[in-house]
């Protein structure tokens, strides 16, 4: 680790330590400065994570099917003290830590963190990320967040439960809930770890990406799960700042009582709160202003992978490259102009609402653009449905829903009844769930070939796939209803309202399929784990596909390409009419005599 | 087989459309709505799940389509191998773009009805949210907060039916929501912050009065109760409280403001 020199090297382990094969196993597989070791590192300790979140979730959909009843099994061993069921302290506590979970150690990390890493030297034509021991640290200043947050279940309070927006003075005073002692500032701590190891990779990518591409790699030759990564890096560079100022802002409140979120005069638990001056709305200003780009954040990625796997099985060239690209780009450049939207009925200026209002129903415009693209990409195609296109399909499927239900509450005065309802909780259930992980799922069965050699199996993959499927969507489409009949989120007993009391039968039907959501995942790991070891071995290009990653070997060795590849075209070239085959690869150079002709007419594609 | 997941694609628009068809006769939809404003939010959510179900619809029946005609396997047609289309870009791009704008400006009034046009009327009670209950006070025969003829209540919301009500809104904690279903009112509660809130109801009716924002571990029982009656059982309601306050010598007026 000390060392300048690269370790991975046979040579330069062997120098380093002839008789330490501990060292150069470390070296090689945990404190490994190779990008697709880092990337597999967060793609395995993400994966854990979103085991641990989805347990959270399915405790949450428990209670509100069977309220105040004791869970079996695991009830008795984590709250036999209340008669086996979960305390609404508990309660609180699991939607924040679920959402906590997902987010920050899930979704930000797999898609930047694991697939970021694994791909963007290798389709891009890199040997290696721009600064590999950054990269590095990256991964491991995610274990300080991953310890932090692990410890905050145990401490006296448990862990934090003031929601995963942490609005003050709730987060903030220490009196206002048992979780908001200990566990609310290791959250704070654990989410500025987060922050650095994003901002690390955030750097690392940009520099990657514009200083390291093969020869001729022009930006417009990028695929598009680059172009994702790209333009998700700049949102981390720009928003994240914000958000780790706010944090140390919320951690002096809680320490030493600095006051910024805190206004004169408070009463919490008949006692007065010495600190005053400040404005809970601040945070929401500051929160939101990191955290709605981190929703763009969470999806462009996605987005990209799903516009590559989709071009791949239609073997048709992607429909509209370049209106792709400005998309992505116009959602990141409105995305920071959209975060009061979270804030219609938060007591700002409604007239400053009715602004945030206008640019946010404008970001559909590109979202709408991107889907229009997606699906004129698969018309006259020669469609492949094999698992990474089923899922990819399904996000489309998924994101339109996800995208069409943020219009109701864009519109403020629909906003007034659906804020805060399950409505919502449908809506980012729609674009996290079944745009983001459908997504995911469609880039590990996608690149899974190329990160171990092996292939998955196509079988249990399809099986896995249709029960997600079904299970996801009697999950979430469901939730939609609750919303409009106004069921509240957050609430331990929703039951407690005659206005709800009807709602309670839906609601057992939804845990029912989140139940059966949680299980069918284990299809997945098994089929994960076991094709690791067992799967049967593929080739380099085993999808036929364009992009430079497929040039590599598989799994590619340290350094990744055995010469230095030369891109001659975009990465979409499916069923080109100037070659018999059905793919063109970007690596392949045209044929004699007219290569400079089907030069340009690949760069006029592109 | 491919066939298949292409009718697993078809069941997502049909469902879909089902299960809103469904719902309303069933009983799992908007609540009752006794507000003089509440039509123009239900309006504007029918108008735009009719316009969203509709691109629903079309762009998901595409989906299913184009999956079920190019399938690899039965579509015998070379693959159209083209970049994408400028025209087509623009009118895909133009079309939604003047359908979006025109969303925004049609609800901007409901939205200044709701919540910037304050009626001119005296405040009726001042609601202040603790946790984890709602404190309600009412100025008294002298019409004026802060004598000693202030009428305290504890979740108990009482308006006259048909006229405008204006209440004012603080957070003596932590945040809250103001939320009435019925109402189609839904507004935050902040410390260090009066918000102004209005409606007028035209049913006379018990309803829920929900904290829509998480307060704390209590949050989920933190459960108000809105009356609303005539404009005589109110001033007799109002009458009989402070009576029964002046008869336990309460006024405890512990928030000096």
């Amino acid at each position: 680790m000390s060392s300048p020199a690269v370790p991975h090297t046979h040579a330069g382990a062997a120098a380093a330590a002839p008789a330490m094969p501990v060292a150069k196993f470390l070296a090689t597989y945990v404190f490994s400065r190779d990008h697709k070791v880092i990337g597999l590192q967060f793609l395995f300790s993400t994966l854990l994570w979103f085991i641990v979140g989805g347990l959270l979730a399915l405790a949450v959909r428990w209670q509100l099917a069977f309220p105040w009843q004791g869970m079996p099994i695991v009830g008795r061993l984590l709250f036999s003290a209340e008669g086996n069921q979960i305390s609404p302290e508990f309660y609180t506590m699991l939607f924040t830590m679920h959402a906590t979970v997902m987010i920050f150690f899930v979704i930000i990390p797999i898609l930047a963190g694991a697939f970021g890493n694994f791909l963007i030297p290798l389709m891009i034509g890199a040997d290696d990320m721009a600064f590999p021991t950054l990269n590095m640290l990256s991964y491991w200043v995610m274990w300080p967040a991953f310890v932090l947050m692990t410890i905050s279940f145990f401490v006296p309070g448990g862990a934090s439960a003031a929601g995963w927006t942490g609005y003050p003075p709730l987060s903030v005073a220490h009196g206002a809930a048992p979780a908001s002692q200990a566990g609310q500032t290791l959250w704070v701590l654990a989410l500025v770890f987060v922050g650095i190891s994003s901002m690390m990779g955030s750097v690392n990518y940009m520099t990657t990406i514009i200083q390291m591409r093969a020869p001729g790699m022009t930006m417009f030759r990028l695929p598009m799960t680059i172009w994702g990564m790209f333009i998700t890096a700049v949102l981390q560079a720009f928003a994240l700042p914000v958000l780790t100022a706010a944090l140390f802002m919320q951690l002096l409140d809680r320490t030493v009582r600095t006051g910024f979120f805190i206004p004169e005069g408070l009463v919490i638990n008949n006692e007065g709160v010495a600190a005053g001056g400040g404005q809970p709305l601040l945070w929401q200003h500051l929160f939101w202003f990191y955290s709605h780009p981190a929703v763009y954040i969470m999806i462009l990625p996605a987005m990209g992978m799903v516009s590559d796997i989709i071009s791949c099985f239609a073997r048709k060239p992607l429909f509209g490259y370049k209106p792709m690209v400005y998309s992505i780009c116009g959602i990141a450049g409105l995305g920071f102009i959209v975060w009061g939207h979270h804030m219609f009925m938060s007591g700002m200026n409604p007239a400053l609402g009715a602004m945030f209002m206008v640019s946010t129903i404008m970001i559909a415009l590109p979202s709408a653009v991107k889907t229009f693209n997606w699906l004129a990409t698969l018309w006259g195609g020669k469609i492949q449905f094999t698992t990474p296109m089923l899922f990819a399909m399904s996000f489309v499927s998924m994101f339109i829903i996800g995208g069409l239900s943020g219009i109701f509450m864009a519109a403020t005065p629909i906003d007034i009844f659906i804020h805060d309802t399950y409505f919502i909780v449908a809506h980012i259930h729609y674009v996290l769930f079944g745009g983001t992980a459908f997504g995911v799922f469609g880039g590990i069965y996608f690149w899974f070939p190329k990160m171990f050699g092996r292939m998955m199996n196509e079988f249990w993959g399809k099986v896995h796939f249709l029960l997600s499927f079904i299970f996801f969507n009697g999950t979430f489409f469901t939730m939609h209803l609750l919303g409009a009949g106004g069921f509240p989120r957050r609430l331990a007993d929703p039951y407690h309202y005659a206005t709800f009391r009807h709602l309670l039968g839906m609601n057992q039907f939804i845990t029912y399929c989140a139940l059966g959501m949680g299980a069918v995942q284990i299809i997945f790991a098994i089929n994960l784990f076991y094709s690791i070891f067992r799967g049967p071995r593929c080739g380099r290009n085993p999808w036929h596909a364009n992009s430079l990653e497929w040039l590599a070997p598989s799994p590619p060795g340290h350094g990744n390409f055995d010469v230095q590849p030369v891109v001659y075209r975009g990465p979409y070239e499916y069923s080109s009419p100037e070659t018999t085959e059905d793919y063109y690869p970007q690596w392949q150079p045209p044929p004699a005599g007219q290569g400079e002709a089907s030069h340009a007419q690949a760069q006029q594609h592109a | 087989m491919n066939k298949f997941w292409c009718l697993l694609f078809l069941a997502v628009p049909v469902l879909g459309v089902a299960a809103f068809a469904w719902a309303p006769g069933a009983g799992y939809w908007l609540p009752r709505d006794i507000s003089d404003h509440g039509w123009q939010i239900d309006h504007l959510f029918y108008f735009v799940l009719t316009l969203t179900g509709a691109v629903f619809v079309a762009t998901e029946l595409a989906l299913f389509w184009f999956a079920w005609k190019y399938d690899g396997r039965t579509n015998m047609q070379p693959v159209r191998f083209t970049h994408g289309s400028h025209d087509v870009e623009v009118l895909w791009t133009l079309a939604p773009a003047a359908t979006l704008v025109f969303i925004a400006i049609y609800q901007m009034n409901a939205w200044a009805d709701v919540k910037m046009r304050q009626p001119d009327v005296p405040v009726l009670a001042e609601v202040t949210a603790r946790q984890f209950e709602w404190r309600i006070r009412y100025p008294g025969a002298d019409g004026r907060f802060d004598t000693l003829d202030d009428v305290h209540v504890v979740n108990d919301l009482h308006v006259p039916v048909d006229r405008d009500i204006l209440i004012t809104l603080k957070s003596q904690d932590v945040l809250h929501s103001f939320f009435l279903p019925n109402l189609r009112i839904k507004q935050d509660a902040v410390p260090g912050m009066k918000i102004p809130v209005w409606f007028r109801a035209r049913d006379v009716g018990e309803f829920d009065l929900v904290c829509a924002e998480l307060c704390g571990w209590g949050h989920y029982k933190m459960k108000g109760r809105l009356t609303v009656q005539s404009a005589s059982a109110f001033q007799q309601w109002l009458a009989e409280t402070a009576a029964a306050q002046e008869a336990t010598q309460e006024p405890e007026v512990e928030e000096s403001e």
